[in-house]
């Protein structure tokens, strides 16, 4: 009796707890239909918002700078955290712990301070630039706010996250297996290409698509970085900041629904391989 | 291109024959399509195939841009010139300082206030404008011309300019205000909006006290200051363009805003009325500039002779609600628009007017402490805060020590 | 190629100018004045704010205790299910997480607002209407949806390494359900309790988003103060950097203390 009260509270709290969840993106999922603008009356059924949502060419090369940008970080810092993660991994124990507490750094301090000390890094070295142009004859381009900043601002928030992905995998690794490749005749590149790197391999790419949406949801950080530059959440802080057109509730409609069919096609996948193994 | 082409020619081929409705007559214009036509004693193509982007700065909701069934005049301007528009948006005068002086951004063309333009002609921000590259300045007329900012029209040209008034919903007052006074009336508690910006919320607070919103020592600031805090437990939220939704959605009673987005919201929703306060107000002049290197300087000049154009101020003013300072384009706005008391006042509101002028560093800078100070205050109304935050400090350390104390507790057995 | 230290090179040099050195110019920003002279005016200035530094660590604080009770049950509770179950709650838990905030945090104005939503389902009953939205609860809610997600997942992969048998084991002993909490379940999931306060915490301390959208601009947090200084209306990056160290040394602070136990893998557990 007590046992089925206590599953019976139980669900009721889950409920409970995913509907505050979830409330909030069904009520914009819903206006996003509503004829009006109104954002708390419904007046009628209308596609119109998604229509003009696809026409909508701030938007839709906000989409496109942030999915660049998302992919050139991701893969530079995928690149560059892995082969951080062998190297790190090769080192003795107290340069380890004095590596990764500075990789902690970006994670734990709060993003805002991360993006203002990149902020002041950038108007430092663009007054730098200006000053060597003028005075040493350098003809560097002194325009540096814009995409070079964001990709190297979101490539140093992604690669400490490749770091703890890849490490504790290579900790894994039988370092036999390797010695195993290079007697029974791999060189080291080939022992490395064949052999180790098909073991990190999940972890690496759970790392890059981490990068990617980290990339992709970033405001803070390019809020301070991006110039004159347009990534998709600044347009939405733009937005969110005038008159509200429904076409945000569109957008986030969307938005959720591919997020929704990403995560289901990857959890289709994932629950197929393990079914395989089993 | 070859679209552009066809257009120009079939522009210049029709228009001797073709009585356009926008066009003044026997003047030859070009067509760019069924609203913006323009004039084609300009060579509006000689950047096109230079790939040139521009960015252009301007206020939120302050230009045609599309969104409503406007006309889209960017894209008009694109297609005219081959010069692509890269249009973003700021909300605040200073919040547009603070990105061009950080040197975050490269714009081309900024349209602040009058007094923002003063202040950054004398820290050298703003480059002298080419008017022959200009050549509808001609048309501004003469009472936008040499103004205090800048005296001799060598930096800007006038955008739009209008008052500060207040918004109120008349279902929830009681009677149109005429005083700054119900800013600061206790039954509208929590039903006001306010500036969230330092100079325009200041101007009104000063207003209000009968002062000049020019202040000229520190004292003065803070005694404006002053009134703003007494005014902070009444104010539901400080907001600029948030205001739309707010007034629009009945959110809020009153709301001081600038006259152009007044008219705006009062054709969203029928029960917001524009008051003027007796004590007068703020006569603002926002006008189109370019920054200190920027490196689009002719194609930039382009397109502020471009926004001059009378078809495209009307398309523009007509949608932003803003007054115009060019004849032409008044002369052509919709009657409703063209004889509004909210857009066009009576020259014996106008006198009751004061300009803002350029501070100085002290007087700005302790504008500025004030405003911050003034927004982090808070009144008694929070003090449930302290002692509910010291509970949960309490419960933390004392969690964290219990937890440390049996860890330790579990490795001594 | 697996014992080559020097591929942690480019990373090194990376992390040291773009992470590191940017630090130090926001200290170096921080004791000068304009002109680049040393100074301690700018921290002492900080001293007027303290108003908005204690609300800052006050809202934040509380955000994460919500957290914190709201979160444990749905740990313990997912942990408990069988696994196949447990993916299908997990992806329901990090779903919201992958919508950009901006959007959910507007989401929640429309049900906040005097007219909005929730306001119009009570008005049925006759009840309200209340005044929530730019309100200091209503920035705590916001903080509390926001970030919830990062409390229940920590909670969660250190709660599912508890075997139920040691619970079990405690009830058959007689332990009733506060002594099985504390005694078994709180301490051995101490290292996602940590884990999630930090996560929780450092975002809600340092939000200029949440408090300016739910706030109203009148509920001033250290965040809003600090964008003030940098892209609004004050611009004076030295007051700004001066704000930023501190903020820093106060979150780290509040860091050491919960990560007593210097737990790592919490973190990796999220994600």
């Amino acid at each position: 009796m007590r046992q089925s009260h206590l599953r019976a509270l139980q669900r009721v709290y889950l409920v409970l707890l995913f509907s505050f969840m979830y409330v909030p993106i069904a009520v914009m999922a819903v206006f996003s239909f509503n004829e009006s603008k109104s954002r708390t009356i419904f007046t009628g059924f209308t596609f119109k918002w998604y229509k003009s949502l696809f026409h909508n060419e701030m938007i839709l090369s906000a989409l496109g700078l942030s999915l660049v940008v998302a992919l050139i970080a991701a893969v530079v810092a995928t690149v560059v955290g892995t082969a951080a993660a062998i190297g790190i991994n090769a080192m003795g124990k107290r340069s380890q712990a004095v590596i990764n507490n500075i990789s902690y750094m970006p994670v734990v301090n709060p993003e805002i301070i991360t993006g203002v000390s990149l902020m002041l890094l950038f108007v430092v070295a663009k007054d730098g630039i200006a000053w060597a142009n003028q005075n040493l004859g350098w003809a560097l381009p002194e325009n540096i706010f814009g995409l070079p900043t964001l990709l190297i601002a979101h490539i140093s928030f992604c690669l400490p996250y490749v770091i703890f992905n890849v490490s504790p995998k290579l900790r894994q690794l039988d370092a036999r297996v390797y010695e195993a490749a290079l007697d029974l005749g791999c060189n080291p590149k080939q022992a490395f290409f064949k052999v180790v790197l098909p073991e990190l391999a999940p972890a690496i790419l759970s790392a890059f698509l981490i990068c990617l949406t980290y990339s992709i949801d970033d405001f803070l950080i390019s809020y301070f970085t991006s110039g004159t530059t347009q990534t998709l959440p600044i347009v939405i802080y733009s937005m969110t900041r005038k008159k509200v057109s429904p076409e945000i509730n569109a957008l986030s409609t969307v938005m959720f629904l591919v997020i929704l069919a990403i995560i289901l096609f990857y959890n289709y996948l994932d629950g197929r391989r393990e079914r395989r193994k089993a | 291109m070859k679209k552009l082409f066809c257009t120009l020619l079939a522009a210049l081929l029709c228009a001797g024959a073709m009585a356009l409705p926008a066009a003044a007559a026997g003047e030859e214009m070009i067509v760019v399509n069924d609203d913006i036509s323009v004039s084609a004693d300009y060579d509006w193509t000689r950047l096109a195939d230079q790939d040139i982007t521009l960015n252009v700065y301007n206020w939120g909701l302050y230009i045609s841009d599309g969104s409503d069934e406007s006309v889209d005049i960017l894209s008009a301007f694109t297609e005219l010139t081959g010069i692509e528009v890269n249009y973003t948006t700021y909300d605040t005068n200073e919040s547009l300082y603070a990105k061009l002086k950080s040197g975050g951004a490269d714009y081309d063309v900024i349209i602040p206030s009058d007094y923002m333009i003063g202040k950054m002609i004398n820290e050298g921000m703003l480059e002298k404008l080419d008017f022959d590259n200009i050549p509808n300045m001609a048309k501004i007329g003469e009472q936008y011309k040499g103004l205090d900012y800048d005296p001799n029209d060598e930096y800007s040209v006038p955008y739009t300019w209008g008052l500060v008034g207040i918004v109120y919903n008349k279902t929830m007052v009681d009677e149109a205000p005429t005083s700054w006074d119900a800013m600061w009336d206790e039954k509208y508690e929590n039903s006001i909006l306010m500036f969230n910006n330092s100079r325009d919320a200041f101007a009104i607070a000063a207003k209000r006290l009968g002062m000049s919103m020019n202040p000229t020592t520190v004292e003065e600031v803070n005694t404006i200051a002053e009134e703003l805090k007494a005014q902070k437990s009444l104010v539901q939220a400080y907001v600029m363009d948030e205001i739309f939704d707010k007034m629009e959605g009945g959110e809020a009673a009153l709301a001081p805003y600038y006259a152009g987005d007044a008219l705006v919201m009062m054709d969203e929703n029928p029960d917001l009325g524009f008051a003027i306060p007796e004590e007068g107000t703020n006569y603002f002049v926002d006008a189109m500039c370019i920054p200190a290197g920027s490196k689009n300087k002719e194609a930039a000049e382009m397109f502020i002779n471009y926004m001059c154009e009378t078809s495209v101020g009307v398309a523009n003013c007509d949608y932003i609600g803003y007054s115009t300072p060019i004849t032409e384009v008044w002369e052509q706005l919709p009657d409703d628009l063209k004889y509004s008391e909210v857009a066009y006042p009576s020259a014996e509101v106008l006198a009751n007017t004061e300009v803002f002028t350029v501070l100085p560093d002290e007087i700005n800078a302790a504008m500025d402490k004030a405003w911050s100070d003034m927004k982090s205050y808070s009144e008694g109304g929070s003090s449930w805060l302290i002692p509910v935050g010291l509970v949960v400090a309490v419960a933390v350390v004392v969690l964290l020590f219990w937890s440390r104390n049996r860890k330790k507790q579990r490795e001594d057995y | 190629m697996l014992k080559n230290k020097s591929l942690a090179f480019p990373y090194l040099v990376w992390m040291t100018v773009f992470i590191a050195v940017p630090l130090l110019i926001v200290v170096y920003f921080a004791f000068t004045t304009k002109s680049g002279a040393f100074t301690l005016e700018n921290i002492t200035a900080l001293g007027d704010y303290t108003t908005v530094f204690v609300r800052s660590l006050l809202l934040a604080a509380i955000a994460t205790a919500i957290c914190l009770v709201l979160a444990f049950p749905v740990g313990y509770w997912l942990s408990r299910l069988p696994v196949s179950s447990q993916r299908m709650m997990q992806m329901l838990v990090i779903l919201p997480m992958w919508m950009n905030f901006l959007l959910r945090t507007y989401a929640w104005m429309s049900l906040l607002e005097n007219n909005g939503l929730i306001n119009r389902f009570l008005g049925l009953f006759g009840i309200g209407p209340f005044e929530m939205i730019n309100t200091q609860g209503a920035v705590v809610l916001g903080m509390v949806y926001n970030y919830l997600p990062y409390m229940i997942l920590p909670l969660y992969t250190a709660m599912v390494k508890i075997d139920s048998s040691i619970i079990e084991a405690a009830q058959d002993l007689g332990a009733d359900i506060f002594r099985v909490l504390g005694r078994v379940l709180i301490p051995l999931a101490m290292p996602g309790i940590a884990t999630g306060i930090t996560m929780v915490f450092v975002p809600s301390v340092s939000t200029f988003i949440i408090s300016r959208m739910l706030g109203g601009g009148d509920t001033m947090l250290v965040g809003d103060l600090i964008e003030l200084q940098f892209l609004g209306n004050s611009y004076n990056y030295n007051l700004g950097s001066a704000m930023s160290l501190v903020l820093m040394v106060i979150v780290l602070l509040c860091m050491s203390l919960t990560n007593t136990s210097g737990n790592k893998d919490g973190v990796e557990g999220v994600m």
